[in-house]
């Protein structure tokens, strides 16, 4: 009955057509929203989504070009991967390469390999949060860090490992119910809404997976990371529920205090360490399903990064 | 739903009740006294107290209840002394009723009873059907009885005047005793049941009440109506036999128990006789084991017969009150309850226990599974110490019925047993035959041989019943009870206090906890009777037994009545729940440690609007979005914006004639800006001569999409400023309901987007309300109210919000009220979305489920001819003998659908007799010929009769409103102000649906629902009203003339009197609305008034001047703009009924205006602007002179025309 399809603009004919038809002002908003209006919880999933990193692309100076590279600059969707979004990286710097010395190409910034499978957001805020901005990447073609790096052939590593996270999360928040109740289109919504920014095809989704049963006051199992710099484990991940069994909805200080007590600045102290996630610093007694129902990433993970508070 | 209460008696006669919204049981704590029965309707609750007399509870509202008593002071003119009370032989009383008939001196007015006071002193009436009176409220005629008018004239031989006074019903929220008629009640009432509120179409209050004597006998009290909640007096009912008990439901179901097990079906009930004609018998549902209780409700029969079996009655309905069959139910239940929407509650016969019976629907009376409520009751622990005393005055209550007169009969003997023997038969639960058997075998002693194979379960849940119910007979158990008691006995060192006060108490409280199969305290007295006049030392040894029992019973209080109430008696004839209704009773942990950390969690979550953590989070991510975009807005997006399709097949009422509707595909291309906005265009390809077109509308231009949900079609229609003009939408429908709305959410969405349009409406929005009851509100923008050139009101942005009202008023702090269609008040809870918007485009806080009812009207035609008097055959050229308003269409009983999918029958065909111009006592009206102005009575040149048959239906949505109990409202206003205006508490007024004038107390930002009405006392009742800036408060009074308030501001919020205004020559006014300064009104004519002459010293005006006709409903703002629903609005395509116009013209000089310009419409009903309190901006000022500025504006208008111009040519 109601099909979806999607098509880039230059492929859409129509569309072009009638932007001339009606003037390129007829798609120009006509009115802004009533700035009176009070905070929403769904403006917190929209700036969330609509996050962006500028970021600055430059090769790196031992790759073998033909010519100069010149820097390649982009807004990176914090919540996206880096694989999804750097079509247009690879494009810009194959240009002046040989394709013979062209690899797979991989991510460093200051000596340290991005890792594709994190969101780009918590790449950002867990190696760069405190740097001047853009973020400068170093793209690389060759040697490629086996032991750092997962390889990724193609976009499709990606969903598979986008889609195992949701199951993942789902697995803790309702014991996969939801995530096996959708069927194999609403999976491919979820993706497709992550890889082409579609905010509202996206949540219209991702909605289901965020709702539990008013009785339980939470889902069953918060999915959180905490990544930590001063640690071999890439990042921390146990069962934690939302809600105490004494019935107290558990906060973020809740969840450090017994996850990484470290991160906690204790009193008298100076603070040692920011809890970042999505680049800001949410209030420790703020309710961790809340969290996890407004800031996790899409694959439905929250991320929660403790970096060093900046020294200087 | 409105919070509402499940009443209960526990098996001590304390009286409790469960609120719909609650989680523990609450204590009615003033009562003195225990209660064996109560019977709840939503107003009020009956009850049998321990004194034998009949007490009734009348819970608290803002709204008194008050009764007008008048009289007339009658004089006549002679020419000694003038005007006299010197009146002839032959004229009437010097005071008199309306008629002149009756005496009626001021001091022979007499409170009715106690628990009424006077409001004041008499006064004079000085408002004769509208027109103001002199001051001293004479009415003049040539003589008694005649016309009378205002002014005196030269022939005006007598004159007369009304005096009034108020009384007011002052026993409220306490148990108030009916005074007992001694010489007619010679036995007390055993059983006692209210209903019938349905049966007429009388607002709330009035209603039927049955009760039962000790005797057997049936008593119906007179006159219980909402201005004399106790009624007048007792009314025997005859009888073919003797009634145990009696069940009334909220219609006209009236059933009841005989003593032998059969029961009673009362018939004949109806609008004119609420007491009925006769009775019918209906045999219980098992021939061998006679019913012991019966519950009825609105198309209901449950009964229980001796054996605790549950029965279902089929075929149950106004028409067949004796319903078809039975069908037996599972559980085993002491007593079951009906209450509204036929919902049922029962008290399990073992365990004591309330339950509520899960999901009962309108097309599943009976229900699927008994489910147990478990909450806890309030103080339960308090309780515990209290529980010897209460205990021993309910020995004193049982102790009272000993004394009564002794009444034990033969037929009493009979069935003093049968507890015995339901008692017994849990044993043979499982298998019935047995059981049959034995009493095939023992016909009229059945009780005493199946006790044998009875051994008595010593457990906790069940010693009550088998001690008490096996007193006589259980000598032989006695042994193995007591022992068993013994050993609860050991279990307390510090019982002993408790021990000595159940000593005190032994026998007198023998009757402690009463009998649980027939949860009938005074047949279980009757047995006490019996077996103290019978048999003596076996009562003694019954009543010490008993005496134990209740004394473990007390230790089981104190240790651990949480666990486990007991329950006698349940009534849910106040309690509102349906199938959809969240309660929380069944998911309410037992523990009281654990409820209360439920509750702080709750609580710590709720606020969270308002948390510290939440509005670090917002501030965070604006400094975060400024921080990593602001400056790097010119870099790529990494993601290549796309456009999103989305197709589907329509129909669509094509633009040329003959209209019909066309297939077409339609499609909505969305393209998504950097931000996330998002802007599209709707494309219609269609085929027109074998020729692929499409018309095609920009997203950003769609000034509203309006649901047109029917049985037909679902449809909606798409309006642009262009479309507006010509009162001719973008028709278009989906193939189902689904479908439609996910477009409309859709294109919803998209719209909303293109406009940067989310979140709530502001508080300077712009309510409307379409005749379906859909709400809609605009953005103003600050040029909407500019002069000269204002926004054309036709380019206004409408979207829809969720709900569905009648009506709507708001003010700039963001205080919006609504009044459903069933005079529900709904208060505006911050909201967005709901209804049909899912997901984003819906707040996930703030949305609650909204109701609402309201009625359909058919007319049943008939024509007279001279053979067989007035038929169904018309003649070829009549109407539809059953048809609409207008006759043109046919609409049968069976052929009538609810007015669209989302509706659902809530009642059957019932003849209205509510209609204008009245009825005779079967409905019909009579006239000479179709169409014509109908009358109430026959006369001799009537050949065509009609009268209106009503059937309710109901809807159930989502919106963002929380409804306001209890009192029902007919018109709602709030005080506007301008925005920056510090107001702490808002002056609300209100209208209740009986016409009474409410002040809203207590109404703020944070509480906009308020906290309380205080009443506005008046000679009549009100339609409408309306408060302006300055607290000026007019009103119009149902005589159709209008009131200005005088003295109102903050210190008076209720103001001090009432100063009548005349209608307009030959009008009754029907509604006002009072801005700054300006007062409108609009009569019933449809003429739009303006009131010349108010001054801040004047308030009240001078004159009415006419502005307009045509006008169905004005509002007035707080910058005195005015904006109507105009009746008949000619567009170029088509005529439009219900539009949105604007006073164009309107200036601090010139109030009243220039033009209207026409907004969206047809179709809408109301329309609020109270909240725009938006001063145009300077810079429409100076365009006057400078064209610059205007410049930008200009493309506007001229796009859209150009565009239009685009449509035309695809067409």
């Amino acid at each position: 009955m109601l099909s979806v399809l999607f098509m880039t603009a230059g492929s859409c004919a129509f569309f072009r057509v009638h932007l001339c038809a009606g003037g390129p002002c007829s798609l120009c908003p006509t009115g802004k929203s009533n700035s009176s209006t009070m905070a929403d919880d769904k403006d917190v999933l929209r700036d969330v989504w609509f996050g962006r990193i500028p970021t600055c692309f430059t090769l790196n100076p031992d790759e073998v070009t033909e010519r100069e590279a010149e820097a390649y600059y982009l807004l990176l969707p914090r919540v996206s991967y880096l694989p999804v979004v750097t079509d247009k990286v690879k494009k810009h710097f194959l240009k002046v390469m040989r394709a013979e010395d062209v690899e797979e190409m991989w991510f460093e910034y200051e000596g340290t390999p991005l890792k594709w499978h994190y969101p780009i957001g918590v790449l950002f805020d867990f190696h760069a949060s405190n740097t001047v901005l853009p973020w400068t990447i170093t793209v690389h073609f060759k040697n490629f860090p086996d032991e750092d790096l997962l390889h990724c052939s193609s976009n499709s590593v990606v969903e598979a490992h986008f889609m195992s996270s949701i199951k993942e999360a789902d697995a803790l928040k309702h014991k996969s119910q939801v995530i096996n109740d959708m069927q194999k289109k609403d999976h491919k919504q979820l993706w497709m809404g992550l890889q082409n920014d579609k905010f509202d095809q996206f949540w219209a989704m991702n909605r289901k997976l965020m709702e539990y049963p008013t009785e339980d006051g939470g889902f069953r199992y918060i999915p959180f990371r905490i990544y930590q710099t001063l640690s071999d484990r890439p990042f921390i991940q146990k069962l934690f529920r939302p809600v105490s069994p004494e019935g107290h909805a558990h906060t973020l200080g809740d969840l450090l205090k017994e996850m990484y007590p470290d991160a906690l600045t204790n009193d008298g102290e100076q603070k040692r360490y920011q809890v970042l996630i999505h680049g800001i610093e949410p209030l420790l007694e703020t309710p961790l399903q809340w969290l996890s129902e407004h800031l996790s990433h899409p694959d439905n993970f929250l991320h929660i990064c403790v970096v060093p508070v900046p020294t200087d | 739903m409105p919070v509402s209460l499940l009443w209960a008696v526990d098996v001590y006669g304390r009286v409790y009740s469960l609120s719909t919204a609650g989680q523990q049981w609450e204590q009615c704590r003033n009562s003195q006294m225990e209660f064996k029965r109560v019977t709840a309707a939503q107003t009020c609750c009956w009850g049998i107290a321990c004194d034998n007399s009949v007490y009734l509870n009348v819970h608290a509202s803002d709204l008194p209840i008050r009764y007008q008593e008048d009289t007339y002071e009658n004089q006549r003119w002679n020419p000694v002394d003038g005007f006299s009370d010197r009146l002839l032989p032959s004229d009437r009383w010097q005071w008199s009723d309306s008629s002149g008939l009756q005496h009626q001196p001021l001091n022979g007015f007499q409170l009715p009873s106690s628990t009424w006071e006077w409001e004041g002193d008499w006064h004079v009436d000085e408002n004769l059907e509208g027109e103001p009176t002199e001051k001293e409220g004479w009415t003049y005629a040539m003589d008694f009885p005649a016309a009378y008018t205002k002014d005196k004239k030269w022939n005006s031989c007598v004159r007369r005047r009304r005096w009034l006074r108020y009384r007011r019903y002052k026993a409220m929220d306490t148990w108030a005793k009916i005074p007992s008629q001694q010489t007619t009640l010679p036995d007390p009432f055993s059983d006692i049941s209210c209903g019938g509120w349905e049966i007429s179409e009388e607002p709330g209050g009035r209603l039927s009440l049955w009760a039962v004597s000790l005797q057997g006998k049936v008593w119906f009290r007179e006159g219980i109506s909402h201005h004399n909640p106790e009624g007048s007096s007792w009314v025997e009912v005859p009888l073919p036999g003797e009634v145990v008990q009696i069940s009334c439901g909220p219609g006209d179901l009236v059933w009841a128990v005989l003593w032998e097990g059969q029961l009673l079906v009362r018939e004949g009930i109806s609008r004119d006789n609420s007491k009925g004609t006769s009775w019918a018998v209906v045999e219980s549902p098992n021939p061998e084991v006679g019913a012991i209780h019966v519950a009825v409700g609105m198309n209901v029969v449950w009964a229980v017969t001796k054996d605790n079996k549950v029965w279902f009655r089929r075929g149950v309905n106004s028409h067949n009150p004796c319903g078809s069959g039975w069908i037996s139910m599972v559980g085993e239940m002491a007593m079951i309850n009906v209450g509204l929407n036929d919902q049922v509650w029962a008290i399990g016969c073992e365990d004591r226990v309330v339950y509520f019976r899960q999901g009962i629907t309108s097309s599943e009376l009976s229900g699927k599974t008994w489910k147990a409520i478990n909450v806890p009751r309030d103080g339960d622990r308090s309780h515990s110490s209290a529980s010897a005393s209460s205990l021993h005055s309910a020995g004193c209550f049982f102790s009272g019925e000993v004394r009564a007169p002794s009444v034990a009969s033969d037929a009493e003997l009979d069935i003093e047993h049968p507890p015995g023997d339901g008692a017994i038969s849990n044993a043979p639960l499982h298998c019935p035959e047995p059981c049959v058997d034995a009493h095939k075998n023992t016909s009229s002693e059945l009780c005493i041989e199946p006790l044998k194979p009875h051994i008595p379960k010593v457990t906790s849940d069940s010693f009550i019943s088998e001690l008490v119910s096996d007193r006589k007979p259980a000598k032989t158990d006695a042994e193995s009870v007591s022992s068993a008691v013994l050993e609860e006995e050991v279990v307390p060192g510090e019982g002993e206090v408790n021990v000595l006060s159940s000593d005190a108490i032994t026998c007198t409280q023998s009757g402690g906890p009463p009998d649980p199969q027939w949860s009938n305290v005074d047949l279980e007295e009757a047995q006490i009777q019996h077996v103290q006049t019978g048999a003596v030392p076996d009562s003694a040894d019954s009543c010490s037994l008993s005496s134990v029992a209740t004394y473990t019973l007390a230790l089981e209080d104190q240790y651990g009545a949480d666990e486990h109430p007991l329950w006698a008696w349940v009534s849910g004839g106040g309690c509102s729940v349906d199938s959809h209704s969240q309660l929380n009773w069944f998911n309410c942990p037992l523990n009281t440690s654990m409820l209360q950390s439920v509750q702080s969690m709750s609580l710590s979550v709720s606020p969270a609007q308002t948390a510290a953590w939440r509005k670090q989070i917002f501030e965070q991510l604006t400094e975060r979005s400024k921080r990593e975009m602001d400056n790097f807005r010119h870099y790529e997006q990494a993601i290549e914006q796309s456009v999103w399709v989305k197709k589907g097949a329509m129909q669509w009422w094509r633009d040329w004639k003959p209209h019909k509707w066309i297939d077409v595909h339609f499609a909505l291309e969305q393209f998504s800006g950097a931000d996330g906005n998002k802007d599209g265009i709707l494309f219609i390809y269609y085929n027109y001569h074998e020729e692929k077109k499409y018309l095609h509308a920009f997203i950003n231009e769609v000034t509203i999409l309006v649901p047109v949900l029917n049985h037909s079609k679902h449809t909606f229609a798409i309006y642009t400023p262009e479309r507006t003009k010509q009162r001719w939408p973008i028709r278009l429908a989906a193939a189902t309901e689904l479908e439609m709305y996910d477009w409309l959410a859709l294109l919803s969405v998209s719209c909303c987007d293109s406009r940067g349009i989310q979140g709530p409406p502001s508080k300077q929005a712009i309510w409307s309300i379409t005749c379906k009851g859909d709400i809609f509100v605009s953005e103003p923008s600050s040029a909407l109210e500019a002069t000269p050139y204002p926004t054309p009101c036709d380019q206004m942005f409408w979207r829809q919000v969720g709900g569905h009202l009648r009506l709507v008023d708001c003010n700039s702090l963001g205080i919006v009220w609504g009044i459903g269609y069933d005079h529900t008040a709904w208060v505006y809870s911050g909201g967005y979305g709901g209804g049909f918007f899912q997901g984003l485009a819906s707040s996930t806080d703030n949305i609650y489920t909204q109701t609402d009812t309201k009625s359909v009207y058919i007319y049943e035609n008939q024509r007279w001819n001279p053979v067989t008097g007035y038929t169904t055959r018309g003649l070829p050229t009549d109407r539809y003998m059953w048809s609409d308003a207008s006759g043109l269409h046919e609409c049968t009983k069976t052929g009538t659908k609810p007015p669209s999918p989302h509706w659902t029958w809530v009642s059957d065909w019932a003849i209205d007799y509510s209609v204008s111009g009245g009825t005779d006592r079967e409905g019909w009206q009579y006239a000479a010929d179709f169409p014509a102005s109908y009358h109430g009575f026959k006369t001799m040149k009537d050949f065509v009769r009609r009268r209106r048959w009503a059937r309710k239906c109901k809807l159930s949505t989502t919106g963002p409103w929380q409804e306001i109990p209890p009192i029902q409202l007919s018109d709602v206003t709030i005080l506007p102000c301008s925005a920056q205006s510090s107001v702490d508490v808002v002056p609300l007024w209100a209208i209740s649906n009986k016409g009474d004038v409410l002040c809203r107390m207590g109404v703020t930002l944070l509480t906009p629902a308020g906290t309380s009405w205080l009443h506005v006392g008046t000679d009549q009742p009100f339609k409408s009203i309306s408060i302006g800036a300055a607290s000026q408060v007019w009103g119009v009074a149902r005589d159709g003339s209008a009131f200005y308030r005088g003295s109102v501001s903050a210190q008076s919020p209720a103001g001090d009197c009432w100063y009548h205004i005349p209608s307009p020559a030959k009008q009754k006014l029907k509604q006002v609305s009072v801005g700054r300064t300006s007062v409108y009104t609009v009569d019933e004519n449809g003429n739009l008034w303006y009131r010349q002459g108010v001054t801040p010293s004047y308030p009240q005006g001078s004159s009415w001047e006419h502005i307009s006709n045509n006008v169905r409903k004005v509002s007035v703002g707080p910058l005195d703009q005015v904006w109507i629903i105009a009746d008949k609005v000619q567009g170029s395509h088509s005529l439009s009924c219900g539009t949105v116009c604007h006073r164009l013209g309107v200036q601090p000089m010139d109030p009243k205006g220039q033009s209207w310009d026409y907004g969206i419409g047809g179709g809408w009903d109301h329309i609020t602007i109270r909240g725009n309190s938006m001063e145009p901006s300077r810079i429409c000022l100076s365009s006057m002179t400078d064209p610059s500025p205007q410049a930008p504006r200009s493309p506007l208008p001229v796009r859209s025309t150009e565009s239009s111009s685009a449509l035309n040519l695809t067409m």
